[in-house]
């Protein structure tokens, strides 16, 4: 599955938000959005991703983006995940129907039923303007992608 | 800004040998263990802070003692204890720590509290960052890429022949 390229708008998709309201792609509009797709909460990997990515919250916030983090877990799972790790980065679960926004956007890794390790930034207009899918979903983008993906929004 | 992947002047330096960058955080569990390993082997090993303000305070707090205690020349000796007892690092431990090392406890005090350590942190922070970390410990080796992983005996076996037919 490839992941959805630069240029592309952003499909329709619904993901869950933490307090049960629906994040949809006019969500997206307005501001520049960072969608970090990891497999699961709880897992070792994922713990260190999210918690390195808070160091640049505010950093990336100077610059217009706001960061969610995506995976097909439940909601509850998701908000337990953050609040162990100590994040502020909201949580997006794309449980059901399970992993459908994340499809529609080559963010999924069809052999583990789960979601891939992607990285998705979407400029203020709904359009895609960077992405980036790991080697594999245990290879980690770090903060230095997530400034790459933010700064293609600027250009 | 000089390259985090070169040793620098000030960085905190053990052992010789192959060099080994380590960014850490003495409360990481696998920090710990990589870092008793490393102390261990024949390589030069260099210490850098990573702490996630995640992680709440006291993986700051203990960076800037262990900065606070090498203005005494004692890094060394106060991060092998923190690894040593890692339940016990709360300030009245660090305080007795600091006595049984031979600090000066007033001036360690002082000092771990100091802009210039608290700014030392904050670099080897930045610096671990934009190397692409993105988990704890992140260790350099050369031109390498970020390795996040615990170096068991075949990894530093491997690092130490490739050494030495340099």
């Amino acid at each position: 599955m490839a992941i959805i390229a630069a240029g592309t708008p952003v499909p329709d998709i619904t993901l869950k938000r933490e307090d049960g309201t629906d994040f949809t792609t006019a969500d997206l509009r307005g501001r520049t959005t960072v969608l970090v797709f990891y497999p699961f909460a709880f897992s070792p990997v994922c713990t260190d991703q999210l918690q390195v990515y808070e160091e640049v919250v505010r950093e990336l916030a100077d610059q217009g983006a706001v960061l969610y983090g995506v995976s097909t877990d439940a909601t509850w799972s998701q908000t337990a995940f953050r609040e162990q790790l100590g994040v502020s980065i909201e949580q997006l679960s794309d449980f059901e129907p399970k992993g459908a926004a994340s499809k529609a956007l080559g963010a999924y890794f069809e052999p583990a039923g789960m979601t891939n390790r992607a990285l998705v930034v979407v400029g203020p207009d709904g359009v895609v303007a960077w992405s980036h899918l790991a080697d594999s979903p245990g290879h980690l983008p770090g903060v230095d992608k997530l400034r790459e993906g933010v700064a293609a929004v600027a250009a | 800004m000089d390259d985090p992947r070169t040793v620098r002047g000030d960085d905190h330096r053990s052992g010789s040998g192959p060099v080994v960058v380590l960014y850490g955080d003495v409360t990481c569990h696998r920090c710990q263990e990589a870092t008793r390993r490393l102390r261990a082997a024949p390589v030069e090993l260099v210490w850098r802070h990573l702490v996630l303000r995640a992680r709440g305070p006291r993986p700051r707090a203990l960076a800037h003692a262990l900065e606070g205690a090498a203005r005494q020349g004692r890094f060394w000796p106060l991060l092998d204890r923190l690894l040593g007892d890692p339940a016990h690092t709360e300030d009245p431990d660090l305080w007795r720590v600091a006595g049984e090392l031979g600090l000066d406890v007033p001036r360690f005090d002082a000092d771990r509290r100091d802009g210039a350590c608290v700014d030392r942190v904050d670099r080897d922070l930045r610096d671990a960052l934009a190397l692409g970390a993105v988990g704890t410990p992140a260790i350099l080796v050369g031109d390498r890429p970020v390795d996040h992983g615990v170096p068991d005996e075949r990894w530093i076996d491997a690092l130490v022949a490739d050494h030495l037919r340099r």
